[in-house]
This record gives C-alpha cells, structure tokens and sequence, in this order.
C-alpha cells in the first residue's frame, strides 16, 4: 500500500544508540500565569521509539505544558530539546521534526478532510503533489481514504481524533505528542486510537507524549510521568513507579502519590 | 545522527518553499470565504444598504462641491463610494481578527503558530490573504455601483487597486493587533462600538472634511488624527488615477506599525498572549 513511505520513515526514526539523544527532553520548565503557578520545575525525557504516558487529572498543567512544547508561550524557566533543537532557540528545526493533536479540535469544520491535510502539509512547506500522496497514504492507514473529499464537519469525533493524528504524522515528525486526544470519545474509538498510536511507536519508531487523565490508558510497559498541581510526582517505568510508591498497582501508586482519585473510563 | 534525516539537514526553508506555505494560506482563506456564502453577501449588502438608502436621503441635504480629485459637481453616490470601499475593508479586517480571537480558542490559529516557519511570515501571509479576500469584495460592489450609476474613469479601476491592497493592508493588520490584545470578544458588538463606528464616522467617509470643520473643530481635528481618514482618502483619489501623497505615507506608515505590533505581540516570547491566556 504505502511500504515505501513507511520504510522512508523507519529510515529517518530510526534510534541510532551511539547518539541517544532524547526525542523530547523538558528540563526544570516551571511557567506561571500572573500569579498562578502553572509549572514547577519539570523535567520529562521521551526516548526515541517509546511510548510516555503524561498522566495527570484536569487542571495539572498538561495543556500548559503542551503551549510550551509547541512554543505557544516561550520557555521563560528551563529549556525544552526536540531531538537536540532547543525550542526558543531554534523553533524553526525543532517544530519541523514535531507532530502535534491539541486537545481542542483544530481542524476545519468547513473544509473537505482533503483540504485540511493539504492546509497542514503547506504549512510545513510540502508542496501539493507531494502532500496529496502523503494525505492518501494516512487516510487509507486510517482507513478513512474514501472520505477525503468529505466536509468534515460530517464526520463522527472518532474520525476526527483520527484525521488530525493523520495530519499531524504528515510531515514525517520524529516526535508526536497528544494532548488529551480520547476526551469525549467512545470506548470503541478510545481504544481504536490507542492502539493505532501505539503501532506507530512499534512500526514506524516514532516517539510518543500522550497525555491523558484516564489510567486505563497506561500499559504495563509504558514509561509513565505523574504530573499533579504543576509538579511531577513520579517518573519512569510503570513497574518501578509502582515500586517506589510502595503499591501494588498503578490505580495505587497514583492514590498514594496524589491524594487524588484517577480519572477513569467508564 | 541517523534519527531524523531532517534534523540533519539545514533547517531552513527553500524560497519555493515558503510560497508553497503562503499560497497554503492564501488558498485556505479563500476556500473559507467561498464557503460561508453568508458572509460574502453580507459584506456586499451592507454598503450596498448605505448606498441605496443612506447616499439616497443624503443627496437632497447634503450638496458637495468642487473638491480634488473631483472635478465637477459630484452626486452624494459618488462622495461616499469610495468610504464605502473602506468601510468593507475595515469589516473584513475587523472580522478575520474576530476570526483570530475564535481560531486561537478553538485551535486553528495554534495550528498556523505551531508551523516551523518564522511567525512573522505566517503572520504576514494571513494579512496577505484576508487583504486579497476584502479586494475581491470591493471589486464586487464596484460593479453594482456602476449599476447604479457610479462610474468613475475607467482606468481608475485599475489605478484603485494597490491603493486598496495597501489600505486593506493597514486595516487587517490593525485587526490581527486587535486580536493579540483582545483575549476574548464576547461578540461582534464590542468591536462594532468601540472600533468600527467611531473610526468610520470619525472620517471623510461619508462627509467632506471642511464640512465637518465648519460645524465642530473637535471632531475635525478627531478626523484628521484617524488614519480611516487617509485610507478612505488613498482610495478617493485612485480611483480617480491620482495619488495622494499624504495619505500614502500616512497608511504606508500606520501598515508598517500595526503590523509590527501585531508581530510583537505574537511573538512567544515578547508576546501578551502568553500572560494572558490561561489553562489547565
């Protein structure tokens, strides 16, 4: 189907261990509101080719941090690296090599599926030939390849969700973070989603920042930080985050290290 | 480093690519106005409205004499046509910085901030594309004018149009500043209010400035200090193939200000948006 472009892209991502060099690396980034503090002091690494869950209740700073990342606001304490590029300073190399799904819906409802990929590829500077090819080649991924023509407005929030992690895998990014991409969607296209990110980790060695207020969410193997009230709490592997709470489960750990309930699905 | 053949590479764009990234822009705002009809005809009807029914009981009151660049006694029509050509460029631009105030909610406008291109130029080619969307709106009431009996020399049609690009210009940058500033519009009527109706009664749209000096020096001075005035006035005389120095470098001057403002505040890191919006 598209085996050339997927091989061009696990060309590019592939991790190369003699330079290990962080796929997200966020160091001390502390970011306040006027007075309100926002941020205190963060620090997360993503590697090449992983899976980090970004596990946080509403209001913990996940979407802040996420302006930050994608240089909404400017880093005013610490630094964020993409691959190397630090953000303030080098915005230009360090977006390019990042895909981003915001939390709010950011496509355009009254413009074909088509359109919007094309809109989001010249952005990056693709031209539409090339664009075109890369769209179709994500929509069929996707399964969504007859709906390219399509008003998206007339589309269900599933495929939606679907479209934008589409559009933002359309430059080839490196790094693909989600804030908060399953909100207020059903089981069946939380899951469907979940997983279609995952096999891009798998497949593709892209490396994946997920945030998400739900534990369900999280697997066993996943990388996990623990942000509450603007701080992280905990970091690393699941495992040894349950660990070190000195609990039994995930659910636990959380509970432990929060004092707060976890959000879940149902 | 094997891991990304992009970052190993240049990290700047191509000249081709930066047009491929502006022509990007400017074919989205067209596909969007295309596509809500509504605002298209709204923005024909209003002056069209003023045309008809305001230039229509003004004609018999108010009587304007020989002043430059007309050369005989002009109809009220006409005086007004070419403040009503600001007019539908000072909505438009009101309008997309509406429009932005929206997009930066709802998210379109982070997808043009999280572009790797420097964000003065993208910044730069939505003016482009909003000026190019309220020139073709111009255009569209210049025909109906004509139907009605407003037509000015035919060269003038041409002659208009970088006076309207650069006019269009200033008042969509002073709209993309707008929006910087403003953290959320609760509606069109604020800036209606507070923007458009004093900046376009405050001018020589609708009456001749030595006419409003004879009745109120305050508001005469209040008309020569907005620079709606020299925008309206750039336009009056281009369509009549003229040019009106002063008014070009009034509106050259106040494009280049905005806009700088707007870039400035726009910037992440000098920028108002970043203390002023909040989140989770």
């Amino acid at each position: 189907m598209n085996n050339g472009a997927v091989s061009d892209v696990a060309l590019r991502t592939a991790p190369d261990p003699a330079a290990a060099v962080a796929a997200l690396a966020v160091r001390g980034v502390s970011h306040a509101y006027g007075s309100r503090q926002a941020l205190q002091d963060v620090s997360l690494t993503v590697p090449q080719s992983s899976f980090t869950a970004l596990l946080g209740l509403n209001g913990a700073g996940k979407t802040t941090l996420f302006s930050l990342i994608t240089r909404l606001y400017d880093t005013r304490h610490g630094s964020i690296d993409v691959l190397g590029h630090r953000v303030s300073r080098e915005p230009g190399a360090a977006l390019r090599l990042l895909g981003v799904v915001f939390q709010a819906r950011t496509l355009d409802l009254d413009l074909s599926v088509m359109d919007n990929l094309l809109y989001h590829a010249a952005l990056h500077g693709i031209g539409r030939r090339e664009a075109r090819q890369h769209a179709l080649a994500g929509l069929q991924e996707i399964e969504l390849a007859d709906r390219a023509r399509d008003v998206v407005r007339n589309l269900s929030g599933g495929q939606m969700r679907r479209i934008e992690i589409a559009r933002a895998l359309l430059h080839r990014p490196c790094v693909l973070v989600l804030d908060e991409p399953t909100v207020g969607l059903d089981v069946a296209s939380r899951s469907a989603i979940l997983s279609h990110v995952r096999s891009l980790v798998r497949e593709r060695g892209v490396a994946v920042l997920w945030a998400t207020h739900l534990l369900d969410e999280v697997a066993d193997d996943d990388s996990v930080v623990v942000l509450h009230r603007g701080r992280v709490l905990a970091a690393g592997y699941v495992e040894d985050v349950i660990a070190s709470a000195g609990a039994v489960d995930m659910r636990s750990a959380f509970v432990a290290l929060t004092g707060a309930t976890p959000g879940s699905a149902e | 480093m094997s891991a990304g053949g992009i970052s190993a590479q240049n990290p700047g764009f191509t000249i081709g690519q930066y047009l491929i990234c502006l022509r990007g822009i400017a074919w989205r705002e067209a596909l969007r106005f295309l596509n809500q009809r509504e605002r298209f005809v709204s923005a024909l009807v209003r002056p069209l409205v003023w045309l008809f029914i305001f230039a229509a009981g003004f004609r018999q009151i108010l009587g304007v004499s020989i002043i430059p660049p007309y050369e005989t006694y002009v109809l009220y029509e006409v005086y007004v046509t070419p403040g009503l050509m600001a007019m539908i460029q000072l909505f438009n631009g009101m309008q997309s910085s509406l429009s932005m105030v929206y997009d930066r909610e709802m998210g379109n406008m982070r997808m043009l901030l999280v572009s790797p291109f420097p964000r003065w130029f993208l910044l730069t080619g939505k003016l482009l594309a909003s000026t190019v969307v309220s020139i073709s709106q111009v255009y569209a009431y210049l025909v109906v004018a004509w139907l009605w009996g407003i037509q000015p020399p035919v060269w003038g049609y041409l002659t208009v149009l970088p006076a309207l690009a650069l006019s269009g210009m200033m008042l969509g940058a002073l709209g993309m500043l707008l929006s910087s500033v403003i953290r959320q519009l609760e509606n069109f009527a604020g800036v209606m209010n507070f923007v458009i109706f004093p900046m376009f009664f405050a001018s020589s749209a609708l009456y001749p400035l030595w006419l409003v000096q004879q009745s109120s020096p305050v508001v005469y001075t209040i008309c020569r200090l907005n620079p709606f005035t020299y925008a309206v006035e750039l336009i009056r005389f281009a369509l009549y193939a003229e040019i009106d120095w002063m008014s070009l470098a009034v509106v050259a001057i106040m494009t280049i200000m905005f806009m700088t403002g707007a870039i400035i505040a726009y910037d992440p890191a000098r920028g108002l948006i970043a203390r002023r919006t909040g989140g989770g």
